[in-house]
This record gives structure tokens, C-alpha cells and sequence, in this order.
């Protein structure tokens, strides 16, 4: 039996009563390649921000700092569509092995 | 009333036999009575023969079923005479109201009812309707006579229904031809 | 004042729509149920009502409409027959689902094909697993009054299940009988002002989503309280039916009970053949032989409990059936199977048998009936059952 709650203990009808709570669901662990940024080539065009299909890049004062690798799935777009190449995917695995 | 009774009607598609049913019931809750007024349909079009049915009681109907043994049959249409058998099923002293030219002498000699408990009324409706209305229309007419056939509702009710009813959708000099055409039907009805 | 009028099956549900004026109504025309929506149109044309008519081009659409509507907060209706309510087959589920309380009325016709626009209840029968409820009507009146009932029952907070009412195609549909409407305050104040149980897709200061992706981990959680809210129908539909006879003088149960608490046999059949077999009923008993009949109203929730109660003290028991559950056991009808399974878990050892009868349309007349409360009879005497199945009034 897969863990959750209870049929009494939630809204009728498959309602999600509660507004944007799909940030609680964490799907970085569905990512096989990371995006991996080379800050100094990065021109903050801000390409990635627009195109990425899960609001995973982090930006601050308009400049692009980085990626929310809980949500990030890594589909590799953001790779993809940067104009100076900086976003390199790279495999989990070697994360893995830096742990 | 006393009992049911059980009606069923011949016509061809689009000559109003389920209006004149309809406005038969309408005319029984008038006078407090309890009704069904159902047509049989078929794949039905303009033409075809068809049959509706109406029930009047005083008391409520559960019935659901089409009627098999009328008391009363009306025919509103002459031709369908060689078509359907409308005497099938009829009751014992029932009333047979047909639209024809012929006296009720000859229907009974055509559809040899000869000797049978069968009372047979003929009113000439078509020409009735054709002269008040200008059209074919036989159904209001044809009331008139049931009227005067069976004696079951007051002619006078049938008139003011027919007012009421027609007033909504049509002219008041067609409404007015269409009780002609029924009050003429109840004096030259013919019984046999 | 209270009006009695004279209307066909159809026009009485046309009347109580206006009398509700729901928010919404999105249907499309099949026949035998045309009329209906094409009377409440009228009353929209005419301003009677305030409410949206959203034609569409399909039934699937218009259950989809509907849904839309109901989601976005308004009270709403439609009217289907046969084919639209197949066609209706996935957004049935999605209604009940998301719990939304929608009433429509299903005027029975058989299934193609060979294609056929008359009475059978294949049509409903088809859809008694989609989640709705489902309440069976005998005649006009009947109708009326179940499709006022249905909106309390369908929007009660412990319900929270679209409702489907039912009436006979052409039997009941198209047949002018005597009708006593309520009158519009009175119906207006029975069925009450409509407040949504969840916010709604246009409240916009409570955002919420309806049908999201419901997956393994919680889809089983929601069907289990789809079954909570099925449960709950019955009291639900009594306690309406309670408070609507006060108010109309007419009484309405689970199901309906006719001289049968001291007959012998019984025949359980649905709708418009029920009342046929009353005037069999009163026909036998002056011939001085016991025979009763119950009618079922309520189809789904089931009454299994009460069902079985009442029939308890029979020596033999016949059930019509107006459609075929192809390929379960004997081939029987569903309500065949609902009563012998309801006797099976409350008791009671007579024999049960079937009678499937009417199927597209096929005249039930009353010398029929009583060939069945002739068998019963015979069993009786025999002990002996020859067929669990017949077909009543098939050519061999």
C-alpha cells in the first residue's frame, strides 16, 4: 500500500483546494543530466529563464544564478537554447561519485 | 363515466390525429376527468397510416399499455377504410366515427359489419374542412361528431378548448372556422 | 395557485427545469428526448428563466458543458436518450467523479443496433456503474416530481452525485396525462438557492483545481468516497422524499410497494410497465388470487436490504427486465440480478425468475402480465422452476 493519506482525510472529487501547491511535489529526481553552468562565458541573455518548462532557473536583480535542482528534470533545453554554449549536461552519475 | 374508455384513432401522417387527441384530453381535464392521449409511433412521415390512442376515466389511469379493445374508433381518413382493419378489437356496442361520403348503411355493408352490436357513425369531414378551412384538415371536425356519437364531453367544451388552444398559435378567423367546422360536424353527422 | 395541466412526459420535466431555473443547461436533441429541451428553449426564448442554454454540437459536448458549468459554480441540467447517453459514456464517470451535482434526465430508448428509437432501459442499465444515481419514473407526474427531488438529493453535502431520472420513451415521454404542477415559489423554495460545496473555478480569490492527475497513489482514496456518498443517497432520498410530500401530498420511497403485503406471488418491475401491472393487480385480486407488485424508484444506490425485506414473505417472484445483461448468468436482466443477489445476502429462499420483455419498444400488454403471475403460480403449485429466464412476447 503506497503511503499517504487516508480517502476520509482528503478534499472530494480529486479537488486541489489548495493554489499552487505543485512546488511540494519534487521532481529533480527524475533527471538523468544536470545542467552545469559556466558562470564566467554566461552573458545573462536569460534564453534558459524563458524556455525552461519547469521555472527551474533561479534568477536574481535580472541576472541568471543558478538552477532549483529540486524541480529541475533535466531535459536539457535550457543546454539547448543558450546562444555563448555555458550549460553543459552532465550525467547524475558522476555527482554520485563526487558523494 | 362510469368506467374507461378506451379510443383509438386512424389517419395518415400529418392529418393531426395526435392533436385531435391531445385536444380531446385537454378538453376531459376541463371537464375533471383523468386522460391519456398517446400517439403509436412508427417510423412514421407524411401519409403513412398511423394510430393514436385515448383513454378518459374518472378516476386515475395506470394503464400503460396501447389499446387493444377501444370502445370508441374514429377514422379520419376514407382511404385507409381498405387498409387497416379499424373495426379490430372493437368492444361490443362500440362506436365506429368514420370521415366518409358514404351513409353508415354502407360502411357497415363494406366492412361487413352486418348484424354485429357495432354503431356506426359517418360525417362527411373532409368537405366540411375543405369548405371552413380550405384545407383537409379533418381532425377538428371530426370532434365535433365524437361529441355528438358518443355523448361522452359537451360539445360547448370542445368548442372552448379549441378556442383556447388555437387561439395561441393561430388567427382569430381561422380559430373561428375551425369551431365552425366542428359545429357543423355534430349537426350532419349521421348515425347507422 | 397549484396548476393541473394536461402534459406528455417530456413537457412535465420541461416544466420543472423552468420551475428550478437552473443556472445552466447544455443538451443536444435525440429523440426520444427532443422535446424536453426544445419546450425549456422556449421558456428560455420567452425569458421564464435566467438561464444559459449552451447548444452543442454533440452529447459528449454537452456532458462536457455541463461539467464546465458545474465545475465554474452554477447549478445545471441537461436531458439525454440512448445513443447520447452512450456517447456520453466518459464524461458520466468524470461527472460523478469530481462530485459535481448535476441532474439529467434520460428518456429510455433501447441501444442500436439494429437502430431503434424506442423504449427499453438498455440505455441506463448501461451507465448503472458510472456513479450516478438513478431514479425510475412510472408516468408524467412521477417525473416531475423526481426531477424536483433530484436536485436536493443530487447537491445534499453528504451526496454530492449527479442524479439521472428516467421515463419511458414515447410510453411516458410522449403521452398527455394529467399533471399537477407546484407552483414556481413552491419549487423555488423546495429546491433553494444553490450554494456550491468546493470554491469554484471562477472564484478567483480561492483558487483550486478540479481534475488533476490522479494516479496510484490516490485515484482508489477518491472511488472510496464515491462509495461514502452512495451510501449516504438512500437516507438522503428519503428525507427529500419526506419533506416533498408535505409539500405536494404525493408520497415517494425507495420503491413503491402495491397490495403486496399479504400477496402470495410478485412481480418487480420499473416504470411505466408498473403501472400497467397495477390494473393486472387489481384485475387478479378481484378474481380473489394474491398477487402484488414493487416497483422500484431507486435503481442505484440499490435498496438491496429493504428490498428483500419486502419481499420476504412471497412464495414466488417474477422480475421484468427491459434489457439484457449480455453474457452474465442465464443471460438475465440486471434488476434480475440486483434482487436475486439482495436475497442471497438478506435472506429469503423463494425462487426468483426473470422476464425479459419490451426490448426496442416491443408492446407489454396486460394479458401478458398476467401470463407471468400464471407461472408464478404454477410454480407454486409444481414447486417445480422450468426456465429462469423467459422472454415475454419474442417471436420463437
Amino acid at each position: 500500500m503506497p503511503k499517504g493519506t487516508g480517502w476520509k482525510d482528503i478534499p472530494l472529487g480529486g479537488l486541489i483546494l489548495e493554489a499552487g501547491n505543485s512546488v511540494e511535489y519534487k521532481t529533480g529526481g527524475w533527471r538523468a543530466f544536470r545542467p552545469v553552468r559556466d558562470a564566467e562565458k554566461c552573458i545573462h541573455c536569460l534564453f534558459c529563464w524563458i524556455y525552461c518548462p519547469d521555472s527551474s532557473i533561479l534568477v536574481q536583480d535580472e541576472k541568471m544564478v543558478g538552477f532549483d535542482l529540486e524541480h529541475c528534470k533535466g531535459c536539457g533545453v535550457c543546454a539547448q537554447v543558450c546562444p555563448v554554449k555555458c550549460i553543459t549536461m552532465t550525467p547524475e552519475t558522476e555527482f554520485e561519485k563526487e558523494k | 363515466m362510469g368506467k374507461m374508455i378506451e379510443i383509438r384513432w386512424h389517419a395518415r401522417g400529418g392529418q393531426g390525429a395526435v392533436t385531435a387527441g391531445k385536444l380531446l384530453a385537454e378538453t376531459a381535464l376541463g371537464a375533471g376527468f383523468y386522460f391519456q392521449a398517446f400517439p403509436d409511433y412508427g417510423a412514421e412521415r407524411m401519409g403513412a397510416p398511423i394510430r393514436a390512442y385515448t383513454r378518459l376515466s374518472d378516476s386515475p389511469i395506470t394503464l400503460h399499455s396501447p389499446v387493444l379493445e377501444p370502445d370508441v374508433v374514429i377514422v379520419l381518413d376514407p382511404t385507409l377504410l381498405g387498409v387497416v382493419d379499424v373495426t379490430e378489437g372493437l368492444k361490443e356496442n362500440g362506436v365506429l366515427l368514420i370521415n366518409t361520403t358514404e351513409s353508415p348503411e354502407e360502411v357497415r355493408k363494406r366492412l361487413n359489419l352486418e348484424g354485429k352490436n357495432i354503431r356506426i357513425f359517418t360525417v362527411d369531414a373532409s368537405s366540411i374542412a375543405i369548405q371552413e378551412l380550405g384545407r383537409e384538415i379533418t381532425n377538428t371536425p371530426m370532434l365535433g361528431a365524437f361529441c355528438v356519437a358518443t355523448g361522452l364531453l359537451d360539445l360547448n367544451k370542445i368548442v372552448e378548448q379549441v378556442r383556447k388552444d388555437f387561439g395561441k398559435k393561430l388567427r382569430p378567423d381561422v380559430v373561428e372556422a375551425n369551431v365552425r367546422a366542428i359545429q357543423r360536424a355534430a349537426q350532419e353527422v349521421k348515425q347507422g | 395557485m397549484r396548476e393541473i395541466l394536461a402534459l406528455d412526459g417530456n413537457a412535465a420535466v420541461a416544466h420543472a427545469m423552468r420551475q428550478i431555473n437552473p443556472d445552466v443547461v447544455a443538451a443536444y436533441p435525440i429523440t426520444p428526448q427532443t422535446s424536453t429541451v426544445q419546450t425549456f428553449s422556449e421558456f428560455v426564448a420567452n425569458g421564464l428563466v435566467k438561464t444559459e442554454f449552451i447548444t452543442v454540437e454533440s452529447e459528449h459536448s454537452a456532458m462536457s458543458a455541463c461539467i464546465g458549468a458545474a465545475a465554474a459554480g452554477a447549478r445545471v441540467m441537461t436531458a439525454t436518450s440512448s445513443a447520447g447517453l452512450a456517447f456520453m459514456w466518459e464524461t458520466l464517470y468524470i461527472a460523478a467523479s469530481y462530485r459535481l451535482p448535476i441532474v439529467m434526465l434520460d428518456v429510455n430508448r433501447a441501444l442500436s443496433g439494429p437502430i431503434n428509437i424506442h423504449c427499453d432501459h438498455s440505455d441506463t442499465m448501461g451507465a448503472r456503474e458510472a456513479g450516478w444515481i438513478q431514479i425510475f419514473s412510472e408516468n408524467a407526474q412521477e417525473s416531475y416530481d423526481n426531477f424536483i427531488q433530484a436536485v436536493r438529493i443530487a447537491e445534499h453535502p453528504d451526496v454530492l452525485l449527479p442524479v439521472m431520472v428516467m421515463h419511458d420513451g414515447f410510453i411516458t415521454s410522449h403521452a398527455m396525462e394529467r399533471v399537477e404542477l407546484l407552483t414556481d415559489e413552491e419549487v423555488r423554495n423546495f429546491v433553494g438557492e444553490y450554494k456550491p460545496a468546493f470554491p469554484t473555478l471562477l472564484d478567483v480569490h480561492n483558487p483550486i483545481t478540479y481534475g488533476p492527475l490522479d494516479f496510484y497513489d490516490y485515484y482508489f482514496e477518491h472511488k472510496r468516497q464515491q462509495v461514502e456518498g452512495m451510501a449516504h443517497a438512500q437516507e438522503v432520498i428519503l428525507e427529500v422524499a419526506r419533506e416533498y410530500e408535505k409539500l405536494s401530498g404525493r408520497k415517494y420511497g425507495l420503491f413503491e410497494a402495491y397490495r403486496l403485503e399479504d400477496a402470495e406471488v410478485a412481480i418487480v418491475v420499473l416504470s411505466s410497465t408498473a403501472g400497467t401491472t397495477k390494473a393486472v393487480v387489481d384485475k387478479l385480486r378481484a378474481q380473489g388470487k394474491k398477487v402484488g407488485l414493487l416497483k422500484p424508484r431507486v435503481f442505484r444506490p440499490f435498496p438491496a436490504k429493504e428490498l428483500a425485506d419486502a419481499l420476504r414473505h412471497l412464495k414466488a417472484v417474477a422480475v421484468m427486465d427491459r434489457s439484457i445483461s449480455f453474457g452474465a448468468m442465464h443471460n438475465a436482466g440486471p434488476l434480475y440480478l440486483e434482487v436475486l443477489s439482495a436475497q442471497r445476502i438478506y435472506g429469503g429462499s423463494m425462487p426468483v425468475v426473470d422476464y425479459i420483455f419490451g426490448l426496442g419498444g416491443r408492446d407489454i400488454v396486460p394479458a401478458q402480465i398476467e401470463s407471468v403471475y400464471d407461472d408464478l403460480f404454477r410454480i407454486l403449485e409444481t414447486g417445480q422452476v422450468e426456465r429462469l429466464v423467459t422472454y415475454l412476447g419474442v417471436r420463437e
